[in-house]
């Protein structure tokens, strides 16, 4: 699939994504998993009625056994565990959006939800836009051609909030788009860039 | 900012409250209510807080939804923002409630943040959010209220060593519109008017509810008094999205056909640590018209009182401002 990543770094073959990947597969990436896991649980047994810790996530339409601590984020998850890592983490406060993800279609930030809140619904992140044969979601395609990103690093959550708006309201005026993308922060200022697209994703939906 | 993980707890996911109440008992302080979270985790990732036990609401149904009674309108307290600003009887009847709902914070914390979350958030201020160890953290001294303290978002009224506000945009409008709140416990259910269940630092520095650790909020009652009266809400921040209030005011007002304003309640927040009703602004315009000179006039009077501190003098003309607004727009 062609990301925001590919984009950064032209066409290359061998993209930063597929890099990150492979380095998460070769297991030299579980140290730092470990590192941010470590310290969350000190081994001792939860109290009797707490959460079963593994459980079954509907991630992008497909249903994945993870073993999840009573007190992780969703994106903690995703990242950390299921090697996810389109959804950033820019806050981890709620304050930002780079971390929106869809539940159940509707857009929610992943640093502020606990994984376990999540079972029985459907997450979809960015990786789960591409269609069957690897195509650009239409959102991800407007905003290539809008020109949306510069640095890149809060487009996963834009995409994502707006293929949330899009799901509810597909013909959005653009003051609907602009308060349904309100929750997204973008350092380097693309907020035009990015609402042009939503509205282009729009019309050609 | 830490960016790993939050320190362990326990976590339970009851489906109806007689269990939640359970547990509540059962852990006492070190338990924590958790409704949408948009409050609470981050007082856990920040460590300022360490529950045994988080209680995870979100999963009793019985607390969820909107409905319509004989005296007015029941709204769960798990019942999100987002479901608030959209709910087509709130529209219509109680647009104040829906308007400020739609204000708070950002859309993807109007979809999980709750009313009752919302009414029951901590304060902003942001010594206290550090983890300092102030009087409202049980300490022995306020770092906001000093002459170099950063307290531009602090009161104007109601300080009792702590300078707190109350955060909430929907907390004045449910002070406006005399909603009832209904609390459960293990020992039974009480109903408090809204104004009777903020409290601030004089009554109890370490808390903004009356709520104590057994208790669960699970009902906001708006009675149809004010269903349909003239409105207004406006929120002043220093962005647009998830800023808090600097100042914001809603008013509920009921006006004669010839033009005389004949009842009115008008409640500003983000001044003091619990929702202020100006009664003095309510008692000048009651029985006068509805026109830029009584709205003038209640504006000059709507701060009296007020005792600013280093760096938030601009919240009185703001908030009179806000409150002539209210007068003559709504
Ligand atoms: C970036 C950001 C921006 C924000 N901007 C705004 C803003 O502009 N305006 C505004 O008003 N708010 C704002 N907020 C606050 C946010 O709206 C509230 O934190 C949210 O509404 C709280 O709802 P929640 O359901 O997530 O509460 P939680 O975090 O789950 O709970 C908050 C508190 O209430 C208690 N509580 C919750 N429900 C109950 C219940 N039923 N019974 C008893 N106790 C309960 C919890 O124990 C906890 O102490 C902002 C928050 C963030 C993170
Ligand atoms: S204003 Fe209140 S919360 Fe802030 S530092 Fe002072 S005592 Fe603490
Ligand atoms: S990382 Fe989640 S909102 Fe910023
Ligand atoms: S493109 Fe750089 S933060 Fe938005």
């Amino acid at each position: 699939m062609t990301t925001t990543d590919d984009m950064a770094i032209g066409r290359d073959p061998v993209t930063r994504r597929r890099f990150i990947k492979s380095i998460i597969a070769s297991g030299a990436a579980t140290s730092a998993a470990a590192y941010y896991l470590a310290g969350c649980s000190d081994g001792s047994a939860p109290a009797a009625g707490s959460v079963e810790r593994l459980i079954t996530l509907k991630v992008n339409g497909q249903d994945r056994r993870v073993d999840i601590l009573p007190n992780e984020t969703l994106a903690m998850t995703l990242r950390y565990k299921l090697g996810l890592t389109g959804t950033k983490l820019g806050c981890d406060r709620g304050e930002c959006g780079a971390c929106t993800v869809l539940i159940n279609d509707v857009g929610h930030n992943s640093c502020s939800t606990l994984t376990h809140g999540v079972r029985g619904r459907a997450v979809t992140t960015v990786e789960g836009l591409e269609g069957p044969n690897g195509e650009l979601h239409v959102v991800q395609q407007a905003m290539i051609d809008e020109l949306g990103p510069q640095c890149g690093f809060c487009t996963p959550g834009q995409v994502m909030s707006a293929v949330g708006l899009l799901k509810a309201n597909p013909k959005p005026t653009r003051a609907e788009a602009r308060q349904a993308m309100a929750g997204n922060l973008c350092r380097c200022g693309a907020y035009d860039h990015y609402l042009n697209a939503v509205m282009r994703a729009a019309k050609s939906a | 900012m830490t960016k790993d993980m939050m320190p362990k707890f326990d976590l339970f996911q009851p489906a109806d409250i007689e269990t939640a109440l359970k547990l509540l008992d059962k852990y006492g302080v070190k338990a924590w209510k958790m409704a949408g979270g948009q409050d609470s985790l981050d007082w856990f990732k920040d460590r300022a807080k360490r529950p045994e036990a988080v209680i995870d609401l979100s999963g009793i149904e019985a607390l969820k939804g909107v409905r319509e009674t004989e005296a007015g309108l029941e709204i769960g307290a798990m019942t999100t923002l987002a479901e608030i600003a959209a709910n087509p009887i709130i529209k219509e009847k109680f647009g104040l409630l829906a308007t400020a709902a739609s204000r708070v914070a950002s859309p993807q914390i109007r979809t999980v943040g709750t009313i009752g979350g919302n009414l029951s958030q901590d304060a902003r201020c942001w010594y206290y959010r550090a983890g300092m160890d102030c009087y409202r953290a049980g300490g022995n001294t306020c770092y906001a209220g000093t002459p170099q303290g950063m307290n531009r978002e602090h009161c104007l009224f109601g300080a009792s060593r702590c300078v707190a506000v109350t955060p909430s945009d929907t907390a004045p409008v449910m002070v406006a519109l005399e909603a009832e709140f209904v609390i459960r416990s293990s020992k039974g259910e009480r109903i408090l008017p809204a104004d009777k269940y903020f409290i601030g630092p004089a009554v109890n520095i370490t808390h903004m509810t009356v709520l104590e650790p057994g208790d669960i909020l699970t009902t906001i009652r708006i009675p149809s008094k004010w269903a349909g009266a003239k409105f207004y809400f406006e929120k002043v921040a220093d962005r647009n999205t998830w800023d808090f209030a600097l100042v914001n005011v809603a008013s509920a007002m009921k006006v004669k056909a010839d033009g005389v304003i004949e009842d009115i309640r008008i409640v500003c927040g983000a001044v003091e640590c619990v929702p202020r009703r100006l009664n003095a602004v309510e008692d000048i315009v009651k029985g006068s018209a509805k026109n830029d000179d009584t709205a003038t006039l209640a504006a000059s009077s709507a701060a009296r009182g007020a005792a600013p501190l280093n760096f938030n003098h601009f919240k009185i003309p703001l908030m009179e401002n806000l409150v002539k607004r209210a007068i003559r727009d709504s």
